[in-house]
């Protein structure tokens, strides 16, 4: 059949949609080069972004206009840079997860933390926490803060794993079941914390409360580094998969009949997630939402394609959460409130807007 | 060339394909016919490698399709299934482009461009290139999943491929409009005019009879009859499978068996 429109059309057409791309992620890209400026200059001690320059550029013998003081040079390098690092690398993780998981389970109400795979890591790093103790004090603490992580992540593969084993079937993901099964998830791993705060000391129950409540306050690059290389491992490679989750988009049997391996992906990709969640929740607790929210605005602005989501999702979610802990340890000083109850502040209530807004759309299915 | 070669499936000790061997060779339009249940979903799904069977071997130039790397399968055969839908609003081109996705790093970007262009222009999707796919039509859905999977087997303009491509279609005319049933069959069978082997299941007999090169009859699991329309459309088969009396005449210009109720 013979098209009236002239085929030059569809270049131009294509060509709209990578510019559309490109323009998105230079915003985002803008944004997270800002949150990251203010994330190591604001606070007690104030630091210019030309101090900071200056600062980061002494040891390589360049010398700016901006003078320092040691004291200025100590806050940066013990105190803002491993915060802001450790702010960057959980809420990129924490978003590309999210991406990922509801490019998986096609559905974007798919959050890590609504889903319960936060939980399910946050249940294992509590075991850790408290009934480790008697095998820390035999490995040392510098084992203890590498196991930690590594059962975060176990314990997010394990929720991660039940809940798409409930909800699936065929390939097709029931979402009600999704959530429920999430809800499951979050009521037993809820109770297991409980009982392990209730067997837990003075001093681990002043951690673990704190902790639950999902910070990024107090972190040193002793606890940090750790978990840098599992985090990293999980952000590069994680983007790889991003035509394998496009192919996802048509269904599990189109995505096999497009030539990709289904069961292999899935189980690779599943594994990526966990392993972001539960590095991420080892370090700062449980953060909810950030998964959910940051997908979901850069699809509004650059569309479902993975290869653009991703990666985007990555960035617009470390400038995010860069942003919340300023507020959180900005807004009420000299206290700090907890960023997890933060973002949940703003989540929840996006979380309840989306479904009013899909509610018009046929509900829960897309 | 695509082969069952004894296939069965069992469920729950019932055979819902027994024994059943069919060829979909290169240069023809194979349909599957059979009333609801008679096994066409499941040995189509057999074919496309999607589907184990418990006994017999499905094979793509006599290597079982169990051995083929589906990134491998993926650049020789294209599967439209039935019922598509999308996760999130993606594009109509972004949806064809996955077409080429088997091709990935092996084509040149302008080379995916020009497959996809003639998928778009040959199943009457051109003008929907820049829509939200979840915003279309039924109808149009399944055009431009149509589109998608033909753009899999685009062997390009220039020399032929040099090995068959095989399009596979589930109901394709389903949700489809007269003219759009007419342009999809007489899609399929200009991929098997250029050389590529197609199978579809249909529920038209009427459409079968006038496009398939050759018939294959299902009923509760078995094969009744293979051959042209000619002779697999005709009164005591077609009443013996469907249970229902029928009448079979010429169509008058045609020449195709025609058939309505007795």
């Amino acid at each position: 059949m013979v098209s009236l429109i002239p085929s030059h059309d569809l270049g131009l057409v294509n060509l709209r949609r990578r510019g559309r791309v490109g323009l998105g992620m230079a915003a985002l890209a803008a944004v997270l080069a800002a949150a990251l400026l203010c994330s190591l200059g604001i606070g007690a001690v104030g630091l210019e972004p030309g101090t900071i320059l200056s600062i980061l550029l002494a040891p390589l013998g360049i010398d700016l206009p901006w003078s320092f003081a040691p004291r200025d040079e100590a806050v940066l390098y013990a105190i803002r840079m491993p915060r802001t690092l450790l702010g960057l690398l959980v809420g990129a993780g924490l978003a590309l997860a999210g991406a990922a998981l509801q490019g998986l389970f096609r559905n974007p109400l798919a959050d890590p933390a609504l889903i319960g795979v936060s939980s399910g890591a946050a249940m294992a790093a509590v075991a850790v926490i408290v009934a480790g103790a008697p095998l820390m004090s035999l490995f040392g603490a510098g084992m203890a803060s590498s196991v930690l992580p590594m059962a975060a992540f176990l314990g997010g593969l394990a929720a991660t794993v039940i809940v798409y084993g409930v909800a699936s079937r065929n390939g097709e993901t029931d979402v009600p079941t999704m959530l429920l099964a999430g809800v499951a998830i979050n009521a037993i791993a809820g109770a297991a914390i409980g009982m392990l705060i209730f067997l837990s000391d003075d001093q681990q129950l002043r951690d673990l409360s704190f902790w639950l409540l999902g910070s990024l306050g107090g972190v040193t690059w002793a606890k940090l580094l750790p978990a840098v290389p599992l985090l990293v491992l999980g952000l590069v490679t994680l983007p790889l998969f991003a035509c394998h989750l496009n192919a996802f988009l048509l269904g599990e049997s189109d995505a096999f009949h497009l030539g990709f391996n289904v069961e292999r992906s899935k189980r690779t990709i599943v594994a990526l997630a966990a392993l972001l969640v539960g590095a991420g929740v080892a370090l700062t607790g449980i953060i909810g939402f950030v998964g959910l929210v940051v997908p979901h605005v850069v699809r509004l602005l650059l569309g479902p394609d993975h290869r653009a989501l991703l990666p985007a999702s990555a960035l617009l979610g470390g400038g995010l959460m860069l942003l919340a802990d300023l507020a959180a340890r900005t807004l009420v000083l000299p206290a700090e409130l907890p960023i997890g109850a933060l973002t949940s502040c703003i989540g929840g209530p996006f979380f309840l807007a989306m479904l009013l807004c899909r509610r018009g759309q046929g509900g829960l299915r897309c | 060339m695509l082969t069952a070669d004894g296939v069965s499936v069992l469920r729950g000790g019932r055979a819902i394909l027994d024994r059943v061997s069919l060829a979909v060779p290169p240069g023809q339009l194979t349909v599957l016919l059979g009333p609801n249940g008679a096994g066409k979903s499941t040995l189509f799904s057999i074919l496309s490698g999607g589907l184990r069977p418990d006994a017999g071997v499905a094979a793509l130039d006599g290597q079982s399709l169990r051995t083929w790397r589906p990134d491998a399968l993926a650049r020789r055969r294209a599967v439209l299934v039935q019922r598509s839908e999308l996760g999130f609003p993606m594009r109509v081109l972004e949806v064809v482009l996955l077409g080429r996705a088997p091709f990935a790093g092996r084509q040149s970007r302008d080379r995916d461009l020009a497959a996809v262009r003639r998928a778009l222009g040959e199943t009457d999707t051109t003008h929907l290139a820049d829509r939200v796919f979840t915003t279309l039509s039924g109808g149009e859905r399944q055009r431009v999943q149509l589109a998608r999977v033909l753009a899999q087997i685009d062997g390009g303009t220039g020399a032929a491929a040099p090995e068959a491509r095989f399009l596979m279609l589930d109901e394709p005319t389903a949700g489809l409009d007269l003219l759009h049933q007419y342009t999809c069959l007489e899609i399929a069978r200009g991929v098997a005019a250029g050389g590529g082997g197609v199978l579809a299941v249909l529920h038209d007999l009427n459409l079968a009879a006038m496009f398939a090169d050759r018939i294959c009859l299902l009923r509760q699991g078995r094969v009744v009859a293979i051959g042209p329309p000619d002779t697999v459309i005709t009164e005591p088969l077609l009443a013996d499978t469907f249970g229902l009396p029928l009448r079979v005449t010429p169509h008058p210009t045609r020449g195709c068996p025609s058939v309505m109720a007795a």
